[in-house]
């Protein structure tokens, strides 16, 4: 389902990403684990047309991202790091103004609105301004709208990211549910290793914008000989992690300066 | 079509939500009208220029567009920060749509601030009139409201879209300050909105005349008070100063399109 061949990504001398390859396969869960400034999410702007690789090569759903990209944007639906919804809008605007951009014809838009909005316990609050919702209602919206068009990819970029226990928990039930009954591809990024040992069937660790492991969760463990997915984590990345701590800093920062000069 | 719509109704919502909004945005424009429409119109009627309030509810008209169109536009710079604007960058649509819509729709917006600013003016005492010889008060000419409203549109969707522009390429506040300062405020101040433009020196004409709203503002001044005074083939001015902003409008609609398709985040 996305097909990645030796992709980078340099930010004039800073190499955010650097030759990866990986493949997920319909209808998996796929897991992406790594400290701040791995790359986890250049990576994801990359898959989701939001970046220009520098080299490399990607395939969603057969679809080059760059090339055919209106094709492959229908096919993937993403949730962002940070909140994108329309504030000054209700949450029911907000899934209708997703549904037209996404081609949803009127009818279907409205009963599959209703149906998601049930199931993320928002359709009582659909009537209201987004502005009111907590940080956890609004991250529940933001993935019943990327669900809206069923998508044949879902991408969620630290969806749960100062959300509370109960919402972390709620949230990934819906999410395995809607990947076992709509057999969506979900291709996520978290730092919870609990989240990822339970809902990921396969994990890839990133440090240094490379990939430095990939496998199951057992697998990880395994070949680590450590018995948690955070063992294996710590096991993985530990040592260049404090190194590097300072590293991976002046990066964010040379990535800040480099924006604002844009 | 579709997604020039939804994009085109977000921002027609957007104002009919913030009422308070509307009032506040058409209080600078009054004050501008009645301090300095009152202000100065002895020493103007002195110099045997006329009534200024005859001569400024244009440029107060001009200026309510000019300044909701091109905050409309720069207001992209608030879906970034918010993240809205990620929404917009990803979905299966052509990003011209997107940008379309939106520019549109902060035209709408700013047309109809510029109409309730003409009301403002009506209250106020101006009163569209014939050209009439100087001294002697003109002839009073409803007629040249629907006229009035060709420019307003005008200067509408040049300045949404030149907006749009630089909502594209602007990433923070310092540098919406930057333009405000240097770009807004200049192109209302340089429009002849508050001065006349005959008889200004050199340099003054050249930069004036190098201002897209002066023509705007000098349509409105001569359809609404029939004081022509950009350009000076009396039969053609109506034509002439619509078709340079439309051909404006087209330009600064196609940057904006570009320079929103080239978006990265």
């Amino acid at each position: 389902m996305i097909q990645v061949e030796n992709l980078s990504k340099t930010f004039d001398q800073f190499t955010a990403v650097r030759d990866i390859s990986f493949q997920v396969d319909a209808g998996e869960i796929f897991a992406f684990l790594g400290p701040n400034g791995a790359g986890k999410t250049t990576t994801i702007k990359m898959l989701t047309t939001l970046l220009r690789p520098t080299t490399g090569r990607i395939h969603l759903d057969g679809f080059d991202p760059w090339v055919k990209q209106r094709e492959a944007r229908q096919r993937f639906g993403i949730v962002f790091q940070d909140p994108s919804l329309d504030n000054e809008q209700t949450a029911y605007e907000n899934m209708e103004l997703h549904g037209v951009l996404y081609h949803i014809p009127r009818k279907v838009r409205g009963e599959r609105i209703e149906q998601l909005l049930r199931l993320f316990e928002l359709w009582e609050r659909r009537n209201d301004y987004v502005k009111t919702f907590s940080g956890g209602m609004k991250r529940r919206l933001e993935i019943a709208r990327g669900f809206l068009h069923t998508p044949k990819i879902l991408f969620l970029d630290e969806p749960t990211l100062g959300l509370d226990p109960q919402s972390r928990n709620q949230l990934w039930t819906h999410v395995k549910n809607l990947n076992e009954s709509e057999k969506t591809t979900v291709f996520l990024t978290t730092h919870y290793m609990d989240e990822a040992d339970r809902v990921a069937h396969r994990i890839a660790v990133m440090d240094h914008g490379a990939i430095v492991a990939i496998g199951t969760s057992g697998e990880l463990k395994a070949r680590t000989n450590t018995d948690s997915l955070e063992g294996a984590f710590l096991a993985l990345t530990g040592t260049s992690l404090r190194d590097e701590s300072a590293n991976s800093t002046d990066n964010l920062r040379r990535f800040a300066q480099m924006w604002q000069k844009k | 079509m579709g997604a020039i719509y939804i994009m085109w109704l977000r921002e027609v919502k957007r104002y009919f939500r913030s009422k308070a909004q509307i009032i506040v945005s058409l209080g600078q424009p009054t004050l501008y009208l009645l301090a300095l429409g009152f202000g100065f119109g002895p020493v103007f009627a002195k110099a045997g220029a006329g009534n200024y309030i005859q001569f400024l509810a244009p440029g107060v008209i001009g200026m309510t567009v000019l300044f909701s169109s091109i905050f409309s536009g720069m207001a992209m710079l608030w879906d970034r920060q918010f993240g809205f604007l990620k929404e917009t960058l990803v979905a299966p649509v052509p990003r011209l749509h997107i940008i379309l819509g939106r520019t549109l729709g902060g035209a709408t917006v700013a047309i109809l601030q510029g109409l309730l600013m003409l009301v403002v003016c009506l209250i106020a005492g101006f009163r569209p009139t014939y050209p009439h010889a100087p001294g002697t008060p003109g002839v009073l000419n409803w007629f040249a409201l629907p006229e009035a409203a060709v420019f307003v549109a005008l200067i509408a969707i040049v300045f949404a879209a030149l907006g749009a522009s630089i909502g594209s390429t602007i990433q923070d506040m310092q540098g919406f300050q930057v333009l405000m300062n240097f770009l807004v405020m200049p192109l209302f101040f340089l429009s002849g909105a508050l001065f006349p433009l005959r008889n200004l020196g050199t340099v003054m004409t050249w930069v004036t005349h190098a201002d897209p709203l002066a023509y705007g503002i000098d349509g409105l001044r001569g359809v609404l008070v029939g004081a022509w005074q950009l350009t000076y083939a009396a039969q053609f001015n109506f034509l002439l100063d619509a078709g340079i902003l439309a051909v404006l409008a087209a330009t600064f609609l196609g940057t904006s399109a570009w320079l929103f398709s080239r978006i990265q985040v």
